[in-house]
């Protein structure tokens, strides 16, 4: 028996739809224009059409493991009865972390967990409710069947079919997808799928895979990343001139598989209250601002400045050169003035003007229960809705002016 | 709940109920709290180090980040001594004695004192700056022999403004300490000298042979204090502060207090000033 399964697509959410009584299975969803991870329940999985699990999220899964809203201690009080006028409190946490099986992600969401491991789960102090839904989640990752705009998963050490973080892996083939076991937790999990063994497929997988890999943009060499982007922190000009058009809106931030920031806050009132933790972003000006009104980082170059900088320097100085991004290209597809962290990262390190085209995007070919022929990666006939307009198809360099 | 990779699973952002002792008006925005954990068990394996901070808290309004002020050999109580400013802060100013609170602690670095050993030491408090100063001072005075000479300048913007009066006494009264009082500008009766921190310690002309200085307050101070002491020829690693960024965790991980690769709140909030001039100019 290799180590190798395959599914058909019915096959696939039949096991899905099993899994979900007694487990939550969160896939990406469509809701209104944007696609979303969301926990389906197992008569909507019976009945789901595969290619719909699988499309590329807008938002990261980060929130299966990192909510981002959720109670870190529940308070309540009760009068004293010996003295009616003192309260006696007692504190408790309420976090239940549910067996959850995070399932269509692509390889960068996945590494995203790795990157979000090192200061949740390795510091001094250890996130006991990230542990606890890290420990419950079993993280079954595609590999990407084609590549999207603004990817760049080759530039900080990736690539398409990267099995860094996942549990499973599962690939597209003709007819169905072949899964592969990457841990302990994985290979329990696909024990009881009953799925066929697929030897026989090895080759169409690397095959795909390696389709996949050569769509990518030419890989940038990011020499020194760490030490160019730290020695750009007093040129000003850089930031400001990077940062011209950012709106502070935070979009950057909420979308990212990796980014980390949260603020924690109270609500309700002692006698029964939450102490909460919920998301927040380095890109809003309250982030840093003390009571005083002395604010660090008064400009939306400053925090620019901070983002990129924890991205590809502080964070790599911190946990040994592993760069905070895993090259989703979400915060580049998805800022509402098209500020582009690739260009930023590449300028801070070459200190020129850089122009970015992205590859031609094309819509994975849909998965279909009969053989079909292999799809080609043709220009989209059907343009991912994340494609902006202004983006001409080229051969997909990152090319110097 | 000193060392957090031990294992023990303790959860880090759960706090101690603990209870309001006493409360002591140290001023008119500062205000002393003597807290202990309702807790016994937690509170008799309570340790921490000079320097050290807490996350305060009121039930139902929020945390804030305080350094402990009282010294590591009092059993009785964890002193915290709060600035009136936002939210909690004047929360805090509202409780009495039997009152309940929130207390995460020890939390960040300490202060260096093991090798300090055997050197003068001047400590300099700017207005709430002397909190920190406090707990590292009278540790230090609990073990004088094994250091040099020490001594104090605590300067307020007024007599009013100083705080840690009921302190004061036994600081000038002290055979380990010599401790300076200066004020920016004096109403009334003031025995102790006038002028900014920074002309004052000028003119007491410490030694920086063999010295170290730390010193906390506003930045402003800070600014100033700092060049007073270079130019009186103490080298940036002998100089020791301590920064104050806008904290929520606690423990390294909500990203908020970096400065550069460090997290103030864990790497910090004591460093020399010789490893501040390494991280990035953002303060
Ligand atoms: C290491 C360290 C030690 C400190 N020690 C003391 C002390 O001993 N005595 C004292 O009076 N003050 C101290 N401060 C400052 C104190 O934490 C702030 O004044 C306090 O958090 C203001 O809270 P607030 O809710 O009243 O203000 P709001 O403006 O309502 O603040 C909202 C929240 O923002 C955060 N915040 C705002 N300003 C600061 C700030 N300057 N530093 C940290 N967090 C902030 C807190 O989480 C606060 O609850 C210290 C700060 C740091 C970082
Ligand atoms: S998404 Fe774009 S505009 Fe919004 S904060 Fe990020 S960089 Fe600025
Ligand atoms: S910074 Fe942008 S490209 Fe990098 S992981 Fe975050 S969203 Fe993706
Ligand atoms: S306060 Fe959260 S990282 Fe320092």
């Amino acid at each position: 028996m290799s180590n190798l399964l395959f599914a058909t697509p019915k096959e696939l959410t039949g096991w899905l739809s099993k899994l979900a009584s007694g487990k939550r299975v969160m896939a990406p969803r469509q809701e209104g224009p944007s696609v979303v991870f969301r926990a389906y329940t197992a008569k909507e999985l019976a009945a789901a059409d595969v290619n719909a699990l699988l499309k590329r999220s807008y938002s990261s899964p980060k929130q299966a493991i990192l909510p981002q809203c959720e109670t870190l201690v529940a308070f309540k009080s009760a009068k004293d009865p010996e003295d009616m006028s003192k309260l006696t409190t007692t504190v408790e946490n309420p976090c239940v972390a549910e067996p959850t099986v995070l399932f269509g992600g692509r390889p960068c969401d996945a590494r995203g967990f790795v990157v979000l491991d090192r200061p949740y789960l390795e510091g001094k102090f250890k996130d006991p409710y990230y542990a606890a839904r890290r420990e419950a989640t079993v993280i079954v990752t595609q590999a990407c069947p084609t590549v999207l705009n603004g990817c760049f998963c080759n530039w900080v050490g990736s690539d398409p079919a990267d099995k860094e973080g996942s549990d499973v892996i599962f690939t597209a083939v003709d007819g169905g997808f072949v899964f592969e076991a990457v841990t302990e937790k994985g290979e329990a999990l696909l024990a009881g799928a009953g799925f066929a063994d697929a030897a026989d497929k090895a080759e169409a997988v690397a095959a795909a895979h390696a389709a996949a890999a050569e769509a990518l943009p030419a890989p940038s060499t990011l020499d020194h990343v760490q030490e160019k982007v730290a020695a750009r922190f007093t040129d000003n000009a850089f930031w400001d001139k990077e940062t011209v058009k950012c709106l502070s809106c935070g979009c950057c931030t909420f979308i990212c598989p990796t980014c980390q920031c949260f603020t924690i806050t109270d609500e309700g009132s002692q006698l029964d209250g939450r102490r909460l933790r919920s998301w927040d972003s380095c890109m809003t000006p309250l982030f840093t601002m003390e009571t005083s009104g002395h604010n660090p980082r008064p400009t939306k170059a400053n925090r620019m400045r901070n983002r990129v900088s924890h991205k590809f320097s502080f964070y790599p100085e911190r946990y040994d050169g592993y760069f905070s991004c895993v090259g989703c290209g979400r915060c580049v597809v998805s800022c509402p003035v098209s500020l582009d962290i690739r260009h930023m990262v590449k300028a801070a390190v070459e200190g020129c003007d850089l122009v970015f085209e992205d590859a031609p995007v094309a819509e994975p070919a849909p998965v279909v229960e009969a053989p079909a022929p292999v799809a080609e990666a043709a220009p989209a006939q059907n343009p991912a809705p994340q494609k902006p307009a202004s983006q001409k198809p080229s051969k997909g360099k990152s090319k110097k002016k | 709940m000193s060392e957090h990779d031990c294992g023990c699973g303790k959860n880090p952002y759960m706090p101690e109920v603990a209870t309001v002792l006493d409360v002591i008006t140290e001023s008119p925005t500062i205000k002393s709290f003597r807290v202990r954990f309702d807790n016994e068990e937690a509170w008799n394996s309570f340790t921490y180090q000079p320097g050290q901070v807490g996350q305060l808290s009121v039930f139902g309004v929020g945390e804030s980040t305080f350094v402990i002020n009282s010294q590591p050999s009092c059993k009785d109580y964890l002193q915290f001594s709060v600035m009136r400013a936002g939210e909690v802060t004047t929360a805090l100013h509202k409780l009495h004695p039997g009152d309940k609170v929130g207390v995460r602690a020890p939390l960040g670095n300490w202060f260096p004192y093991e090798d300090w050993k055997g050197k003068d030491i001047i400590f300099v408090g700017g207005g709430i700056g002397m909190a920190p100063i406090r707990t590292i001072m009278l540790h230090v005075m609990e073990h004088a022999s094994e250091y040099g000479k020490l001594r104090l300048l605590y300067g307020a913007r007024t007599p009013e403004d100083m705080a840690f009066k009921g302190d004061l006494p036994s600081w000038l009264n002290s055979d380990v300490l010599e401790t300076t009082l200066t004020v920016d500008r004096a109403e009334g009766e003031w025995p102790h000298r006038v002028g900014m921190i920074p002309s004052v310690l000028k003119e007491l002309n410490p030694s920086p042979d063999n010295a170290i200085a730390v010193l906390c307050g506003p930045p402003i101070m800070i600014k100033f204090t700092l060049a007073a002491f270079r130019e009186l020829g103490f080298k940036d690693e002998n100089i020791v502060t301590t920064l104050e960024r806008r904290m929520k965790c606690g423990i390294g991980i909500c990203g908020r207090c970096n400065l550069g690769g460090k997290f103030v709140c864990l790497d910090g909030p004591v460093f020399t000033q010789a490893q501040l001039n390494n991280l990035p100019p953002e303060m």
